[in-house]
């Protein structure tokens, strides 16, 4: 079985429908979005009605805190956040508010469990960015494989029976090898909004059979992107990081 | 534990023999009519209290046998799982296993350097592929009729991989004959840690004694960090001292001062007369020396020096420059200098092998040989010297070599393939009637070289240009015949 996980898309129409497309030449048996749909980009409405029709068609979809704050109106963010929230939220329909606030914070399948952010707690949105954080989310769960999001930074971890977990930053299109002995977090990079320094948006291929997984990378148009948050009046620096990929 | 004998079937690999082994795994001979070559399955002893590692090691040795390919590596046939039967299934390969002429040593001098250049080029060929073995030694190295094959990958490394068992291990891992020192101190990524087992190997076989010995405690292997080995001609004076120098250029502890790429030894084992010999200095004796020894505080990480990936991952290692003096230097020999002067200058360590041909008339005679083709010989020797002197490289960078050959373009080639070059740089002549129907040197280089090829042309004048734009094809003044124009 192959698995396409998207995650932190953040109404970024150019890398999503960019992904979409190297994820069906890929022809995958199961679709996963991860969470944060919406947030800082500049079509919100376009990412969220394409996020129901794959629902629709069997994807999967979780919701993530960017998607749960455009929801509950919340505001403990940064300053970029909480103004992209609320412009978000005067552009979506009732319809859009629905479908998010339906999300689940985490779904499981078979032994893989499916979250935005830590398993730890998701509601409370921890990051996994060291080796702590990834074993209090190991530890909180008994699935052989977690897939999350959040960090916008690709990696995998290893965790062998009671022993510390192993970090590896997987390199982009190079299949990284899943343990027969080990349970995983793989902590999958942005589609819409990559923080590891290369602005290709970034999508993961899992191949239970090969038992692979791959950060797929995909060059897209983020000049574009950039231009329309510019003529949304969102703030500059949102545009300038998907330049960067930080 | 599932007890194995033979007859057994496996994912259909029927067990034949079993071999000696030692004590991670069983080895077994197997037939499988799905595959048409001889095949041994390699099955781990797991025992469920047992140590994680050796789960680990065999999982990393499928990952990267599956990696591999080449003459010098076995082939991977299948594996399987560890939740039914672990097992590797690769090609039987047939050949002296080197533990066996370990025995015999101290060997022959040419049989030293022979088997270290078939060594040389088999790692060379593995570290291409991105990987390091980390276990070198005479029971993994089988002398096939291919060439040297390299087994047993439960301790190596992939560069791109996740090195579950370096992360697992807090003690050094390797075999203590051959350890390198940055493996003692759990460094588990650099090709030169292979070239160090590859030195230890050389001199055990010079010698007929191993390096270290055996030792069975950290601090015994961390020893090699501080203390060198016996000069290998202190053992045995039939070593010549390019031999010695080269083995102990391996062992070097500091990685700036050890061979950088497998591919500079397996052209010092070829060219011995090019190998720098240094004097050592004499080792610091005597009791004060040993007493400041011994309070002066080291950072044991800084004796190993910096890891030489940064280095290899620059450029090439070895250039090879053609020129073509038979004329003496001219503008063309001038350009193909400066070209080769930017090659080199994108990595400081790299080497410079100069070539230039010396054209033999007809197969089998050799211009050397008489006192006539002795001299020429020397006068391009020369010509080829005062040509690299632009370059001011210091003479364990730079090596020179008047080949006599029928065709140049052969000559060329042969000696990149057989020295691992990885990078040729050529001249061409502007082009002829001639040198389009014949074909040039450069262009058969071109076609027919493994490495990348700079070819070097002086800038068109303009005479020439206006000929090309001549409406009716009109051949250039004729200056130069056909095959020199390396």
């Amino acid at each position: 079985m192959r698995i396409a996980i998207l995650s932190d898309i953040h109404a970024n129409r150019e890398a999503f429908d960019a992904v979409l497309e190297a994820v069906y030449k890929r022809e995958p048996d199961q679709l996963v979005l991860l969470g944060d749909l919406v947030g800082y980009g500049p079509d919100p409405v376009h990412v969220v009605e394409k996020a129901a029709d794959l629902v629709a068609q069997g994807a999967l979809c979780v919701l993530g805190n960017h998607d749960e704050a455009v929801v509950l109106n919340r505001s403990d963010m940064t300053e970029n956040a909480r103004f992209a929230v609320q412009w978000t939220r005067e552009r979506l329909a009732p319809a859009h508010f629905d479908f998010l606030a339906r999300l689940p914070l985490s779904l499981q399948s078979e032994d893989r469990l499916y979250v935005h952010a830590s398993a730890e707690r998701p509601a409370k949105w921890f990051y996994i960015r060291d080796v702590d954080a990834a074993e209090r989310c190991l530890s909180s769960s008994d699935a052989r494989f977690i897939f999350c999001g959040h960090t916008h930074v690709p990696a995998v971890y290893y965790a062998l029976p009671g022993r510390r977990p192993i970090h590896f930053r997987p390199l982009d299109n190079v299949a990284v090898p899943l343990s027969a002995l080990a349970r995983h977090l793989v902590v999958v990079g942005a589609v819409g909004q990559p923080r590891d320094g290369n602005p290709a948006a970034c999508y993961a291929l899992v191949d239970t059979e090969r038992h692979e997984v791959t950060m797929v990378r995909v060059p897209y148009d983020h000049e574009e992107t950039a231009r329309k948050i510019q003529a949304a009046g969102l703030p500059g620096w949102l545009g300038m990081r998907l330049k960067i990929g930080r | 534990m599932q007890r194995f004998e033979a007859g057994t079937v496996i994912d259909g690999f029927e067990l034949v023999e079993k071999l000696p082994t030692g004590g991670m795994a069983s080895l077994w001979r197997a037939t499988n009519p799905r595959y048409d070559f001889p095949l041994v399955l390699k099955i781990p002893f797991l025992d469920p209290g047992g140590d994680v590692s050796v789960i680990l090691g065999f999982e990393a040795e499928e990952l990267i046998l599956k990696r591999l390919s080449g003459p010098h590596v076995p082939r991977f046939a299948a594996s399987g799982s560890l939740a039914q039967v672990p097992y590797i299934a690769m090609e039987f390969v047939a050949g002296t296993g080197l533990a066996d002429v370990v025995g015999n040593a101290p060997l022959q001098v040419d049989e030293v350097a022979r088997i270290g250049t078939e060594i040389a080029t088999a790692l060379a060929a593995l570290h291409r592929q991105k990987v390091v073995h980390l276990d070198l030694k005479p029971e993994n190295i089988i002398l096939a009729k291919r060439g040297a094959v390299l087994l047993d990958f439960g301790l190596a490394r992939h560069a791109e991989l996740p090195d579950l068992l370096g992360a697992e291990s807090s003690v050094p891992m390797g075999t203590a004959a051959y350890i390198s020192p940055e493996q003692v101190l759990g460094e588990r990524s650099d090709p030169a840690s292979d070239l160090f087992a590859l030195g230890c190997i050389l001199y055990q076989l010079a010698t007929g004694e191993e390096p270290f010995g055996r030792p069975a405690t950290f601090a015994g292997m961390k020893r090699r960090l501080y203390h060198g080995p016996r000069p290998p001609r202190d053992i045995n004076e039939a070593i010549p001292r390019w031999l010695e120098a080269i083995i102990l250029r391996c062992m070097e502890v500091d990685r700036s001062r050890r061979y950088v790429e497998a591919a500079q030894v397996l052209s010092d084992l070829r060219n011995p007369d090019q190998v720098v010999v240094v004097r050592r200095k004499p080792q610091d004796v005597g009791v004060w020396a040993a007493i400041t020894r011994l309070f002066r505080k080291t950072d044991e990480r800084s004796l190993v020096g910096k890891p030489t990936m940064s280095r290899t991952q620059a450029g090439p290692s070895i250039v090879l420059a053609a020129v073509d003096l038979a004329n003496g230097s001219d503008a063309l020999a001038g350009e193909v200098l400066s070209e080769t002067a930017r090659v080199l200058a994108s990595r400081e360590d790299s080497w410079l092998a100069c070539v230039t041909v010396l054209k033999t008339e007809i197969i089998g005679e050799a211009p050397a040989a008489d006192e006539t083709g002795r001299s020429e010989y020397l006068r391009r020797l020369v010509a080829l010297k005062d040509w690299a002197r632009p370059l001011h490289l210091p003479e364990d960078r730079i090596s020179y070599h008047v080949l006599e050959a029928v065709s140049a373009a052969d000559a060329i080639l042969n000696y990149a393939e057989h020295n691992d070059v990885g990078h040729i740089v050529v001249g061409a002549r502007a082009s002829s009637a001639i040198r389009r129907h014949l074909g040039s040197v450069s262009t058969k280089v071109v076609a027919q070289a493994l490495c990348s090829v700079s070819v070097v042309r002086l800038k068109a004048v303009e005479e020439q240009g206006l000929h090309r734009k001549a409406p009716e094809p009109i051949a250039p003044v004729e200056r130069e015949s056909a095959e020199p124009d390396q």
